[in-house]
C-alpha cells in the first residue's frame, strides 16, 4: 500500500486510468465481478451451454441500465451523506408524464423530455429543500415525498396509460452492433457523474459535505445548496430512468417503478460498489461495478431457472457480505 | 475587534471585548474554560456573528456572515479538533472550497504542486500533496492546517489549542511553524491553556475571564502566578493538592510479562493509595498500557491480577475503570442527560446504584442537575460526569487517560483533588498526561514507556528532565 502511494506520488500528471484506479475503494467489486463472470462460465461450459453469448450480454446490459442510471444519481445523493427513497415512485411519474405529453406522436417528445427532466429537477428540489432548510433527516424526507407522489399516481392511474411514439423506443430496443443505445446513455450519464465528482468544484465539495459537513462549512462551502444540488442530479437520473422504461413500455405505468424496485436496489449496488452509506468515500466507478454485479448474478440465476425466492436469498447473502468484507477492509488498512 | 458583545439564547457569553494584534505578532489569549475564547474567535472567524462591536482589518472595518467571508478577508483559524476530511488527499484538504479550476474542470496538477511548495516552505519533507489525510499523524494533519492558511493568504491565523493534541517533541516543531508565520508578518492569535507555551511564544496576552476582558499586557511584565492570578481572579498557591503521607497499602494489580501488539514485556504494580504516572512521547504506548490493563484492548500475553480482563466487561467485573482520553467519543453518549451518562456502567454491569445526586455533589458537579444534557456543559463539567460514572460502581483500580485535556484552570484543580481524595480512600489510581508538570505534580511514582516497553521509574518529584531523557533515549 505505502509503496502504491510512493508511486502516485512521483507521477506528477494523474492519468485518467490512474484516476480510475485510484479510486480504490471500487476494486473489490470487479474482483467480484470477474470472479463471477467466470464462474457462470464455468457453470455453463459444463452444462455444454454458453454464458458469455451476445444475447445474454446484451440482455444483461439493458437489464442495467435502468437501475444503472439511478444508482449513479443515487451515488451522488449518498456521498453528499444523503439518500433518496423517492426514486421508485419519480420513475413511475416520469414515465407518465412522457408517455401522455407524447401521446404516441413524434413532434411531442422534444416537449416529453423537457417536461420529464424539469418535473424531476422540481421533485430533486424539493428534496433537497426538505432536508437542508426543514432539517429532515433524508431518509423520512424522500419516503415522505414518495409517499406524496404516490398517492398522486393512485389517485389519477390504475394502470399503463399515455403512447409512446414508435421513433422514441429506438431508445429502449435499439443497438448498435453489440450495444444497446440504452446501454450508452447509462454509459454516457455514468461517465457526466465521474467527470462531475472527479474533476468539478462540485464533486469535491460534495465529497467534503459529506465527508464531514461541519468541517465543509467551516472550510467556506456552502453546503446547504451542495446538498439540493447533488439531489436535484440525482432526480433527474430518475427521470432519465423514466423516459427509458416509458420507451420500453410503450408507455407510461404507475407500477413501472416499484417493479423494478429502485430505491432499495440502487442503494444496494452503491454501497456494493464500496460507497460508505455515511457519505464522503466511494464513487461511481464502484457503483457501475455493483449494478453489473447484480445484473450477472441475475443472468445466471436466469439460465439456470432458478426460482425468485431463492434469487433473493441469494443477492441478500452477498450484500451482507460485501458489507462485511467493506468493513474489515477498512479496520486493516 | 472592539466593543464585541455575544449572547446564546438569552445568555450573555461575551460583553465589550477589545481584541488587537499587530503583524508579525504572537498574541495570547487565555482565560478558564467558558470565559468566551471561543466565541470571540469564531466571530473573528466569520462562523457567529456578533450582537454588538465592531471588527477593523488594516483599518477596514468588515461584518462576516459566513466563514467564506473572514477567509476572503485574510482570517484563517485552525481549530483545536482538526477539520480536515480523513478521506480526502492532502491537496484536496488544502485547497477544499477554493479548487482551482481551469476551463469549468479542477486542475490537479496545479492544486497539487501548490500544495507541494507550501509543504516545502514549511520544511515539511514527510508526506507530499497526493497522501491521504487518514493516513497522516496528528502533527502531520496540523501541518496540513497551517499550509490550508497559508494558501488563504491569511493574515491573522488563529490557533486554537494547537497543543492539545500534541506530544511534547511535536509542540517544538509547532513552535517554528508559528514562528515561519509571524516571519512572513502574519499576526498569530494563540489560544492555549498551556502557560508555558505562552510565554514562550507570545508578545503580548489578553486575559478574559466570565465573556469580559480582564487585561492586555506585554507578556515580559507577568509570570506565571501572575497569569493565573488574572484567569482565575484567585492565588493558585498550591497547584498540586498534598501527595499521600502514608506509605501506599496493599497491591492490587500486579502486571508481568504484559505483552500485546502495541506493548512488550510490561511489568507493573499499583497499590492502593497511590498515584501512579505513566509518561512518555505519543506512540509510546501509554493509551495502550491503560487500555490493556482495563481489557478493552487485552495483553495477549503475561500474567495479571487479579485477572487477565479480555474485554472491558471483565476489565469492570475485576474493579478496574477507565476514564479514556477522548471523553466524547469514547467516555459520554453527549446527547443524553447527565444521569444517564453517570449510570452507563452501573446500568451495564447490574451493579448496585447510589444515589446519583450525592455522586454529582462529590465530582463538584456545577451545578449539580442530573436532568442536563451532556453536551450542554463544559469540558470540565463532562469530565466530572465521567468521573461519576466510574464511581457509581466503586472500582479498586481507576486508570485515567489524560484526565484535564481541554479543561479549564478550576476544573483540572478540582480534578486534582478528586484523584487525590480516591486514592486517600484506598483506590489505586494511573494517571496518564502529556503534560508533565501535572504528571510530576500528581504522582507518587512515576513509570516512563518508550516504545511499548518501560523504559523506567523515577520516585515522586522528579525532575521533568529526567522524565524527558528517559523517554527519549535512543
Amino acid at each position: 500500500m505505502t509503496q502504491q502511494l510512493k508511486l502516485r506520488r512521483v507521477s506528477a500528471e494523474g492519468s485518467f486510468l490512474r484516476r480510475l484506479s485510484a479510486d480504490r475503494p471500487a476494486r473489490p467489486v470487479y474482483l467480484a465481478l470477474v470472479l463471477l463472470i467466470v464462474l457462470g462460465w464455468l457453470l455453463f461450459a459444463l452444462d455444454g451451454g454458453q454464458f458469455l453469448s451476445l444475447e445474454n450480454v446484451v440482455g444483461i446490459q439493458q437489464r442495467s441500465a435502468a437501475l444503472g442510471i439511478v444508482a449513479v444519481g443515487q451515488t451522488l445523493v449518498i456521498l453528499a451523506g444523503s439518500l433518496d427513497l423517492s426514486v421508485t415512485y419519480l420513475i413511475s411519474l416520469t414515465s407518465l408524464v412522457a408517455a401522455e405529453i407524447m401521446a404516441g406522436s413524434d413532434a411531442n417528445v422534444p416537449a416529453a423530455v423537457a417536461a420529464v427532466l424539469a418535473v424531476s429537477a422540481l421533485v430533486g428540489l424539493a428534496n433537497g429543500l426538505i432536508v437542508t432548510r426543514l432539517r429532515v433527516h433524508a431518509f423520512i424526507a424522500t419516503l415522505g415525498v414518495a409517499l406524496i407522489i404516490r398517492g398522486a399516481l393512485d389517485e389519477r392511474y390504475d394502470g399503463p396509460a399515455g403512447s409512446v411514439p414508435a421513433s422514441f423506443q429506438h431508445l429502449g430496443y435499439d443497438r448498435i452492433g453489440p450495444l444497446p443505445v440504452s446501454a450508452l446513455l447509462w454509459a454516457a450519464v455514468a461517465a457526466s457523474v465521474w467527470l462531475l465528482l472527479s474533476r468539478t468544484r462540485l464533486g469535491y465539495r460534495i465529497y467534503a459535505v459529506g465527508g464531514d459537513i461541519e468541517v465543509a462549512r467551516l472550510s467556506g462551502v456552502r453546503t446547504e445548496r451542495v446538498v439540493v444540488v447533488a439531489h436535484v442530479v440525482c432526480s433527474v437520473c430518475s427521470g432519465i430512468a423514466g423516459l427509458l422504461l416509458a420507451s420500453r413500455l410503450g408507455a407510461g405505468a404507475p407500477t413501472v417503478g416499484t417493479d423494478g424496485g429502485y430505491d432499495l436496489e440502487s442503494i444496494a449496488a452503491v454501497v456494493l460498489g464500496g460507497t460508505a452509506l455515511a457519505g464522503g468515500r466511494g464513487g461511481v466507478a464502484g457503483t457501475v461495478g455493483g449494478v453489473l454485479l447484480l445484473a450477472v448474478l441475475d443472468s445466471i440465476f436466469n439460465q439456470l431457472e432458478v426460482n425468485s425466492f431463492a434469487k433473493d436469498v441469494v443477492r441478500g447473502v452477498v450484500l451482507v457480505a460485501a458489507l462485511a468484507i467493506y468493513a474489515r477492509r477498512r479496520r486493516t488498512s | 475587534m472592539t466593543g464585541i458583545g455575544k449572547s446564546f439564547l438569552g445568555v450573555r457569553v461575551l460583553g465589550g471585548v477589545d481584541l488587537e494584534a499587530s503583524a508579525g505578532e504572537v498574541h495570547a489569549l487565555v482565560g478558564e474554560n467558558g470565559a468566551g475564547k471561543s466565541t470571540l474567535m469564531k466571530i473573528l472567524a466569520g462562523v457567529h456573528t456578533p450582537d454588538e462591536g465592531t471588527i477593523e482589518i488594516d483599518g477596514r472595518s468588515v461584518a462576516f456572515g459566513h466563514p467564506i467571508e473572514a477567509q476572503r478577508a485574510g482570517v484563517a483559524i485552525i481549530y483545536q479538533e482538526l477539520t480536515l476530511l480523513p478521506e480526502r488527499t492532502v491537496a484536496e484538504n488544502v485547497y477544499l472550497g477554493r479548487e482551482p479550476v481551469r476551463r469549468g474542470l479542477v486542475d490537479r496538477a496545479a492544486m497539487e504542486s501548490a500544495t507541494a511548495e507550501l509543504l516545502s516552505s514549511l520544511g515539511e519533507e514527510s508526506f507530499g500533496p497526493r497522501d491521504l489525510v487518514r493516513r497522516l499523524s496528528v502533527a502531520q494533519q496540523q501541518v496540513v492546517e497551517i499550509a490550508k492558511a497559508l494558501s488563504l493568504n491569511a493574515r491573522i491565523v488563529v490557533m486554537d489549542e494547537p497543543t492539545a493534541a500534541l506530544a511534547d517533541h511535536e509542540v517544538e516543531l509547532l513552535y517554528t511553524l508559528v514562528r515561519r508565520l509571524t516571519e512572513r508578518g502574519i499576526a498569530v492569535l494563540y489560544v492555549s491553556h498551556r502557560l508555558r507555551e505562552i510565554f514562550d511564544l507570545s508578545q503580548r496576552i489578553t486575559v478574559l475571564k466570565d465573556g469580559a476582558k480582564v487585561t492586555t499586557a506585554e507578556t515580559s511584565a507577568l509570570d506565571t502566578a501572575a497569569l493565573v492570578r488574572l484567569m482565575v481572579g484567585r492565588d493558585l498557591q498550591s497547584y498540586y493538592p498534598p501527595r499521600a503521607t502514608e506509605p501506599p497499602g496493599e497491591v492490587i494489580v500486579k502486571v508481568r510479562g504484559g505483552g500485546n501488539a502495541r506493548l512488550h514485556d510490561i511489568d507493573l504494580d499499583l497499590r492502593a493509595g497511590e498515584i501512579v504516572g505513566i509518561a512518555g512521547l505519543q506512540g509510546s504506548g501509554r493509551t495502550e498500557l491503560a487500555k490493556a490493563l482495563f481489557g478493552a484492548e487485552p495483553f495477549t500475553s503475561g500474567e495479571m491480577t487479579p485477572c487477565r480482563p479480555r474485554s472491558a466487561r471483565e476489565g469492570i467485573s475485576a474493579g478496574i475503570g477507565l476514564v479514556t482520553e477522548d471523553r466524547k467519543a469514547e467516555g459520554l453518549l453527549l446527547n443524553q442527560r447527565v444521569r444517564d451518562n453517570a449510570l452507563l456502567v452501573a446500568r451495564a454491569t447490574g451493579m448496585r446504584r447510589p444515589a446519583v445526586e450525592g455522586l454529582l455533589e462529590r465530582v463538584r458537579l456545577k451545578p449539580p442537575r442530573p436532568t442536563q444534557e451532556v453536551r450542554l456543559l463544559s469540558g470540565g463539567n463532562q469530565q466530572k460526569v465521567v468521573l461519576a460514572k466510574w464511581m457509581t460502581v466503586a472500582p479498586r483500580v481507576l486508570l485515567f487517560d489524560e484526565p484535564t485535556r481541554g479543561v479549564d484552570v478550576g476544573a483540572k484543580a478540582a480534578i486534582h483533588e478528586l484523584m487525590r481524595e480516591l486514592a486517600h480512600d484506598g483506590m489505586a489510581v494511573l494517571m496518564i498526561s502529556s503534560e508533565l508538570p501535572e504528571l510530576i505534580g500528581m504522582s507518587d511514582r512515576i513509570v516512563v514507556l518508550r516504545d511499548g516497553r518501560v523504559a523506567g521509574e523515577l520516585p515522586a518529584g522528579a525532575t521533568e528532565e529526567a522524565v524527558m531523557h528517559l523517554a527519549a533515549a535512543s
